[in-house]
């Protein structure tokens, strides 16, 4: 799976966990937390959904890698693979 | 039939219904224990035949109020995390605002509205000296941390008289706060305070169209949506707890087996479910009340009364206790849910009043002296309500009392205690592994703190596996 999609596998996640978030305007390199009114509770939704929908474990030492949208496509990229 | 569960929630309010959907939105084997046959535990609604009228209504327990109040999408917000997380819209909520509410002490009175400015404005004009005390106050509680897991009791009395010299005005701060939601009597704990300070002051009250059950449908509809069960009239025998499940039997003699158990009843009602022995007393709280409920023939009054609360008390200083003599007309919370919405001034009106009462007074009634005494706290509401009526009331063609033993009837909580236990499970963990406490005991505040409470927790040992 390419990075672009992961990128929009990750988008998809946000944009069901945080509805009244626009993600148009993102920067992939800066912190999603700074960008978006995301919380600890969110970020265990992205967690959640990415084990739901594709069986992606992340256990929680690695949430850190999930801070931007690049850091998120890096990190997961190869557990698509 | 299935019997092997990875969560059993125990009890269909607030937060059972809030932890259930929480779990079963990412796969896990859940299903509810509700002791009752219809949802909503101390937030719940019943119907009556008026007579005269022959006609219907609805009434809502609990729920004067819905604390917590933000607008679409408002950043940071409680109610605005709850939505989130279980995939609520806030439109379905169809919120409607309270005009304002009132703190009606024998001395003085103070407005506060779901714009702190009022609240502000109104302490500037009739406690002067208090003005810069005030936002001093502010500022210290826009900086705390109230919802940490782990912090210890501490009086807020003591801090308050800290930043605040007038008695008064220190009595008037506490008193909503108290009387919508302190387990403790006459204090309580200073980050509960905090969120109670919040939710009521900071961000307001309102209602939905509809009541307390436009709530329990949306929580119902989503967790049978995402094919959630809840099995109502589900008395609970006993639980026995193994090292890494427990069994859970019903009254009927089935027996289910759950790896956690995510439990609402409270901690005293919890623990008495898996031991033995008699239950601490002093884990049982006092706080229980009567709440009179009227009909009205219209809803001209609201011509007389502007507010949608008012925290009403005799004297100037508040008394928050168990009652001394079956209930307490020193003080009330009069509700006018029909002050919400303003526009619709057709049909009957509703007025609701809370007092604080005595559980072990009312459960040794028989029941000629029982309903005799529910007629005297009627009067006693009438008495109170003339106050504010200027001694005429409003024509009132039903109405209903609930005592608490009413309360322990359908909420199972040991002497019909509303606002739980003193002592609060912050972190929601038992010394029994995989049995957890959410709700009231775990110690989040209100409806909206009852939701947060049911998600946390079942994020927490539910979906991230803490332990």
């Amino acid at each position: 799976m390419s990075a672009e999609d992961v990128k929009q596998i990750v988008l998809d996640i946000i944009a069901d966990v945080a509805p009244d978030e626009d993600l148009a305007e993102l920067d992939a390199g800066e912190p999603l937390r700074e960008q978006l009114d995301l919380d600890s509770m969110d970020f265990l939704d992205i967690v959640m959904e990415l084990r739901k929908r594709h069986k992606i474990e992340v256990p929680s030492e690695d949430y850190g890698h999930l801070a931007s949208l690049n850091s998120c496509v890096s990190y997961l990229t190869p557990k698509f693979a | 039939m299935q019997t092997d569960f990875d969560s059993i929630i125990i009890g269909a309010g607030m937060s059972g219904l809030a932890a259930a959907i929480r779990l079963q939105m990412f796969d896990k084997k859940v299903i509810i224990f509700e002791q009752h046959s219809i949802s909503g535990g101390l937030n719940s609604f019943y119907q009556r035949r008026i007579p005269s009228t022959k006609g219907i209504n609805q009434f809502d327990v609990g729920l004067h109020a819905l604390t917590n109040f933000a607008t679409k999408g408002e950043k940071g917000r409680p109610l605005t995390k709850l939505l989130k997380q279980l995939r609520l819209s806030y439109d379905d909520l169809s919120l409607q605002e309270q005009s304002y509410s009132l703190i009606k002490f024998k001395s003085e009175e103070l407005k506060f509205s779901n714009e702190l400015e009022l609240f502000i404005s109104e302490i500037n004009e009739k406690f002067p000296q208090e003005a810069d005390h005030f936002q001093k106050f502010l500022k210290f509680i826009n900086s705390y941390d109230e919802l940490s897991l782990n912090a210890a009791y501490i009086p807020s009395r003591e801090i308050l008289r800290t930043y605040f010299k007038n008695s008064l005005l220190i009595e008037m701060i506490l008193a909503p706060l108290l009387i919508y939601g302190s387990a403790w009597e006459n204090d309580m704990d200073f980050s509960q305070f905090v969120i109670m300070f919040k939710s009521i002051y900071l961000e307001g009250f309102s209602r939905p169209d509809g009541g307390v059950r436009t709530i329990l449908n949306l929580l119902e509809s989503k967790y049978k949506e995402l094919g959630g069960e809840i099995k109502y009239k589900a008395n609970i025998e006993k639980i026995i707890h193994h090292a890494d499940y427990s069994d859970i039997y019903l009254s009927k003699g089935e027996k289910y087996t759950t790896r956690k158990i995510f439990s609402s009843a409270g901690l005293p009602e919890t623990l008495s479910l898996i031991e033995e022995a008699p239950i601490d007393q002093n884990l049982v709280g006092n706080l229980s009340f009567t709440e009179s409920i009227y009909i009205t023939k219209d809803k001209s009054f609201l011509n007389k009364v502007d507010p949608t609360i008012i925290f009403y008390n005799n004297s100037d200083e508040y008394s928050y206790q168990k009652a001394e003599d079956f209930f307490d007309t020193r003080s009330a919370v009069i509700c006018f849910p029909d002050n919400y919405d303003r526009k619709n001034l057709l049909g009957h009106g509703t007025i609701r009043l809370t007092n604080m009462a005595n559980f072990e007074q009312f459960n040794a009634l028989d029941r000629v002296n029982y309903l005799a005494k529910k007629k005297e706290v009627s009067l006693g509401a009438k008495n109170i309500l003339k106050t504010i009526f200027n001694d005429s009331l409003p024509e009132i063609i039903f109405e209903d009392i609930f005592s608490p033993t009413t309360i322990k009837r359908y909420t199972k909580h040991f002497d019909g205690t509303v606002y739980g236990s003193p002592l609060k499970i912050k972190n929601g963990k038992t010394k029994y592994k995989g049995i957890y406490i959410i709700g009231t005991d775990q110690g989040f505040l209100g409806i909206v703190g009852s939701m947060l409470s049911g998600i946390s927790i079942a994020n927490l040992y539910g979906l991230m596996e803490s332990e």
